[in-house]
């Protein structure tokens, strides 16, 4: 009988287009997502070696990192910016690589867009340059974060070079609890393994608590699969999986369909596969979660309060404490729900999709922002912004008081104008809380699309359990 | 791409976890369309006060160690984004080799396409070397990534693992698309049978 294997080894096998002597392995690449930021240097190595892109076809360009959440059809008033997207608009036209315009529909974050076009399919291996790759694992695919070197690696040759990665499987066992979302799922995760917890490891998500997530959640999870230090995440497709494709102008049709399902069918880890790492949670246990600090590893439930570095014994963290508290200007001990907030971000690769936009207004529905308080909402597309504003949710949230913006990634790592300023605290949907993250001196606590919202009516950060009606 | 051999440098301690590449170069300075020119930006926020005059705690503003080219750092180095630009700061700056317990994959092999070396040692050995940083104008290490050994400053040496594949590119400066091309036929054979299995991929 063959070795059970697991998903990622039924991927990365299938993949393998050479293996050396020494054992460095050259894998095909299926899919490739290129934003403004990562590429400009990729296609000028590609020019100046008079190199072509291999296979354009396979590859999707947009610009989203840079772009204004206002009003963009007059431009791009920063100078840099404007030169970056331009940059990539002429690189995709010399080189011929489809791409979605500022102005399409189409347009938004590279990890919403990917999935909600169906260019991201399950068994594949996809890249971008871009650490939050890892999002379209939620898929079943081999999905990972690559450099611009690497970029234009996969430009020229669709190959990268790349060393065979470990398994880890990360089971949440049960149902979560009310009021309990995704986000809090993969906090959680962060919280027990911490920022290097998955290095070197490919991450499989299991157990019931992430087959009953929709495909939205699951892209959650895996998104912030990174931030616990893994190089990819991944859940098994399903019929969840199938469902969410079907029809998606890229995914494949007809009798091309049948036979991708089939063969999407088989991708499951088999019974008896061998993972080099194993983490196991109750959903049961899972609290709506809230960063304190400046990694994403310093999460506690919203009922909880900041850590004391006297209570820390290992100098190196103590002194990580205490440089994390006085960042974020907070006191040791502090209850988390005692946390005011001056801004709000609901929005980025994470929490950017229409489920996480209904999340928020559902919250926001007949209550209002705080008067202390500025909330932003960025939808992850085009398409996303078209969907909530057909639901009506624009209208909530702005009868409530939210800023109901263009689509892009925004307040996630503010290289456009959408920014925090030195000592402002912002409740925010995104992956990263680090230093100056959000704009200098900013300080970022990271939470669901749902407690975001709480905290935008409350002020200061919230139980959510405690709103949701 | 150049090649790396040997590396006598001074050694910058960086006695913290988790430097992540938004550290290492802010957002603010992404916006670059080149590869060089961000080494005076490295650590900018670290190492700049707003007004743009320069921090003088910050270990890199240290007259001592204003010419490093080896840095020190504890666990989890290069966490974070994918910029390449994170390497791109460091080798502009003049830093050629990082130290530390453990690297962030996407990071880690970021430095060997720039001709960086991250050489991963263990507790023990990275508390050491993180007193001979400490030492100002005596932190002067010596690679040697032949023989895979950092000298130290009192003559002993600390030797270190690296996949040979990477250790063989590094030494000799190889681009890895020009590896890749010379195996054009396998690609073009692996796309017809995927071609044939997986059609609609
Ligand atoms: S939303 Fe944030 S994390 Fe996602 S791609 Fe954009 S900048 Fe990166």
């Amino acid at each position: 009988m063959a070795t059970p294997r697991t998903l990622f080894d039924k991927i990365w096998q299938s993949h393998l287009v050479d293996v050396q002597e020494d054992g460095s392995c050259l894998i095909y690449i299926d899919r490739h997502l290129v934003h403004e930021v990562t590429s400009p240097q990729a296609f000028e190595g590609l020019k100046l070696a008079g190199r072509k892109v291999r296979r354009p076809d396979l590859t999707l360009a947009v610009a989203d990192h840079n772009v204004p959440t206002s009003d963009r059809s007059k431009g791009i008033a920063d100078e840099e910016s404007r030169i970056q997207v331009e940059t990539l608009e002429k690189n995709v036209k010399d080189f011929g690589v489809p791409y979605f315009p500022v102005l399409d529909v189409r347009q938004g974050i590279v990890h919403i867009i990917g999935p909600e076009q169906g260019f991201t399919l399950p068994g594949m291996t996809i890249v971008c340059g871009d650490s939050h790759t890892a999002t379209h694992g939620a898929f079943g695919s081999l999905a990972f974060g690559i450099g611009t070197s690497e970029v234009e690696h996969v430009l020229a040759t669709q190959t990268l070079p790349q060393a065979p990665a470990k398994n880890m499987r990360i089971t949440v066992e049960g149902k979560v609890p009310e009021g309990v979302t995704s986000k809090d799922v993969i906090l959680a995760i962060i919280g027990k393994i911490g920022t290097a917890g998955g290095t070197g490891h490919v991450v499989e998500f299991a157990g019931e608590a992430i087959r009953e997530m929709s495909m939205e959640s699951r892209m959650t999870v895996c998104n912030m699969t990174i931030e616990g230090g893994a190089r990819a995440g991944m859940i098994a497709p399903d019929e969840t999986t199938f469902a969410y494709l079907k029809g998606r102008p890229m995914a494949p049709k007809g009798g091309e369909w049948e036979l991708a399902v089939e063969y999407w069918k088989t991708l499951p880890s088999d019974e008896g596969a061998r993972y080099d790492k194993e983490v196991v949670l109750k959903a049961e246990d899972i609290i709506p979660q809230v960063t304190w600090g400046t990694s994403p590893q310093d999460v506690v439930p919203v009922t909880g309060h900041t850590p004391d570095p006297a209570a820390e014994s290992d100098p190196g963290k103590k002194a990580s404490i205490e440089r994390s508290l006085a960042y974020m200007g907070l006191a040791p001990n502090t209850p988390m729900t005692e946390v005011k907030i001056d801004k709000v971000f609901i929005g980025s690769c994470t929490n950017g999709r229409i489920e996480d936009i209904r999340a928020a207004a559902a919250i926001a529905k007949g209550r209002k922002v705080a008067d202390s308080v500025y909330a932003m909402v960025v939808p992850g597309s085009g398409l996303v912004k078209e969907q909530a504003e057909q639901e009506g949710l624009d209208v909530i949230l702005k009868e409530a008081g939210f800023d109901w913006r263009e689509p892009g990634c925004s307040m996630c790592l503010a290289m456009n104008a959408d920014k925090l300023e030195p000592g402002e605290r912002c409740a925010s949907t995104s992956n990263r809380n680090f230093q100056g993250r959000q704009g200098p001196g900013g300080r970022t606590h990271l939470v669901s699309p749902s407690m975001a919202a709480a905290a935008a009516v409350t002020g200061h950060l919230s139980d959510v359990r405690a709103l949701a009606n | 791409m150049e090649k790396f051999t040997q590396l006598r440098g001074t050694a910058a301690p960086m006695d913290m976890i988790n430097i992540d590449t938004d550290m290492i170069i802010p957002k603010q300075y992404l916006k670059t369309i080149k590869r060089t020119g961000l080494g005076k930006h490295a650590f900018a926020e670290m190492r700049y006060n707003e007004d743009g005059s320069e921090k003088p705690d910050f270990v890199l503003n240290k007259p001592q160690y204003r010419n490093a080219q080896v840095i020190v750092a504890e666990d989890n180095f290069g966490c974070g984004s994918s910029r390449e630009h994170a390497p791109w700061a460091l080798l502009d700056f003049g830093i050629k080799c990082v130290i530390s317990t453990s690297f962030a994959d996407i990071f880690y092999n970021n430095c060997f396409k720039n001709g960086i070396l991250p050489i991963q040692v263990t507790h023990e050995q990275l508390r050491e070397l993180m007193d001979d940083a400490g030492k100002g104008s005596n932190a002067v290490l010596e690679i040697d990534l032949e023989n895979q050994t950092i000298g130290r400053p009192n003559g002993e040496s600390v030797s270190f693992e690296i996949d040979p594949h990477r250790k063989h590119c590094l030494i000799n400066g190889l681009d890895d698309i020009g590896q890749t091309l010379q195996q054009a036929s396998k690609i073009d054979s692996f796309e017809e049978q995927r071609k044939a299995a997986t059609p609609w991929a």
